[in-house]
């Protein structure tokens, strides 16, 4: 579970996050829209604990993410927007090393190091070196090292960016997944693919919150592109989406 | 401690997986044959024009003087500008990557990325320095140096080395632009070397101070074969305060 509580981060006098709050229950799949610039690689890494946020608090199964830093990030697995890959190692030789840092035991080490290899499709790879992969797959390492430590959390900055359409198709199954039970947190352009693997939206613009819904509320009501261009263009969605939700809708304008 | 040997191993072998341990230790043996050769060359020819000379007294020659010393001084401006290249890429390459959130999103404490960085610096000046101890074994095996001067004198430029690499490693925690690491760094141990200049004319207490400062006078006295306590002191205290700066300097980037 991840409870952001006004949530804001300025960078400088730049503030690229005003004042968000927004939950996402366990076992939920957020999606996390918004323009370019939007906010959400920051919002991200204010969650995962990358960067302090300037006011406001982020909560990760009951911890905080400043207070208790260390709990939430054995909790969470995180793939930021471009993989966290070192190129010149091996990509099990790599999986081993950010299992030791993410503090996995030395007895699971390597049953968790061949779990996410074939959770990833990455058989075939796992003996070349991160620097000769494609992007498809160094997208997949980066996968892989976010589920190392079969984290509770998740938070995916655009997964499934670089991936040809089998392999997306893959990939979400793998997500959606990996959703039932975990907290997942994933931030995407890709409209279609936030309907497929998400329960609740979060469409984030100029660092403001302007809709926060679950998605059957949402696409019963027109089409996902329709209320986001609203949404993105500072239009109030179509209509009041409390009446058919548990789910809170705000709508900050930007 | 895990943390720290993962991290401290991790950029060991990206140092040996490409040519950059190779490059490194081959020119620095190389440049310290170089040297060797020729000091060892002078000293013979000097000494056999000497001892041509009936009734000349030699015993004041010794290969300690002539030889050893000369070389650990050379060897330590070579390592003035070698350290700084191999210390510049610990923390600026991964925060030019994104391996930086990779490492400031897992249960590692700045203090264990920070002495990992620090050890995998220190493991190859530690080879560097090894491989160089050839050249006092040749002289052991043909000729009779005086040992106690060599072991001092290999122990100043060792602490001298491992205060290199903190410093090295503090301008690479300040930029994510490796030359610029490099540079600061080469600048700071430059000025280092040569900041008790002025102590000639200063007055007694700044002189002190001036002199106390500079590495190269503390790894002079343990060159000349003195293990003085102060000396060690000199060099725990500034490598320790180059480590809590990287520390300061690593924490304070993330609050950026």
């Amino acid at each position: 579970m991840i409870e952001v509580k006004s949530l804001t981060k300025a960078y400088g006098s730049f503030a690229a996050v005003k004042d968000i709050s927004f939950t996402v229950a366990t076992g939920q799949a957020c999606g996390f829209l918004g323009p370019n610039g939007a906010g959400k690689t920051t919002t991200m890494r204010v969650i995962t604990g990358y960067m302090p946020a300037t006011s406001g608090t982020v909560a990760v199964d009951d911890f905080d993410v400043f207070e208790q830093s260390f709990e939430v990030r054995r909790r969470i697995g995180y793939l930021p927007e471009t993989p966290p890959l070192y190129l010149e190692m091996r990509v099990d030789k790599y999986l081993s090393h950010v299992a030791k840092l993410k503090g996995v035991a030395r007895s699971a080490l390597a049953g968790a190091r061949e779990r996410v290899i074939e959770a990833c499709g990455l058989d075939e790879v796992a003996t070349r070196l991160c620097g000769h992969l494609s992007k498809g797959y160094r997208q997949r390492v980066g996968l892989a090292q976010a589920l190392i430590h079969d984290p509770a959390v998740l938070v995916l900055d655009e997964p499934t960016v670089g991936l040809d359409p089998a392999q997306i198709i893959e990939i979400r199954e793998l997500i959606r997944g990996l959703a039932t039970e975990r907290t997942v947190v994933l931030s995407t352009h890709i409209l279609p693919e936030v309907a497929e693997i998400c329960q609740k939206v979060v469409i984030i613009n100029t660092g403001r919150i302007v809709l926060e819904s679950d998605i059957e509320s949402l696409t019963a009501a027109g089409s996902l592109e329709d209320e986001y261009l609203k949404a993105v263009s500072g239009e109030q969605p179509s209509r009041s989406v409390d009446a058919h939700t548990t789910v809170p809708v705000r709508s900050t304008d930007a | 401690m895990r943390n720290v040997l993962a991290i401290a191993w991790r950029d060991i072998r990206s140092v040996f997986v490409s040519p950059i341990a190779y490059v490194v230790l081959t020119g620095f043996v190389l440049l310290g044959g170089w040297f060797f050769f020729n000091m060892l060359g002078q000293f013979n020819r000097t000494l056999a024009m000497y001892s041509g000379i009936q009734g000349y007294d030699t015993t004041w020659m010794n290969l300690n003087d002539a030889v050893v010393s000369p070389l650990l001084h050379n060897l330590s401006i070579v390592l003035l500008i070698v350290v700084p290249m191999t210390t510049m890429r610990s923390f600026a390459e991964e925060r030019s990557n994104t391996t930086y959130e990779l490492l400031f999103t897992s249960p590692v404490r700045v203090t264990e990325i920070v002495l990992g960085k620090f050890l995998a610096g220190v493991t190859l000046v530690t080879m560097m320095i090894g491989m160089t101890l050839i050249f006092p074994g040749i002289l052991w095996v043909y000729g009779n140096p005086e040992m106690g001067l060599i072991v001092s004198g290999y122990l100043g430029l060792y602490l001298l080395a491992i205060a290199y690499v903190s410093v090295g490693n503090f301008t690479s925690a300040l930029t994510s632009n490796q030359i610029i690491a490099a540079m600061s760094s080469l600048v700071i141990l430059l000025l280092l070397l040569v900041i008790s200049w002025p102590a000639e004319s200063a007055g007694p207490t700044v002189k002190a101070v001036l002199v106390h400062l500079s590495a190269v006078d503390h790894f002079n006295t343990m060159a000349r074969g003195v293990i003085d306590t102060r000396d060690l002191v000199y060099f725990a205290t500034f490598t320790a305060t180059f480590l809590f700066l990287t520390h300061r300097a690593v924490e304070s980037a993330r609050w950026k």
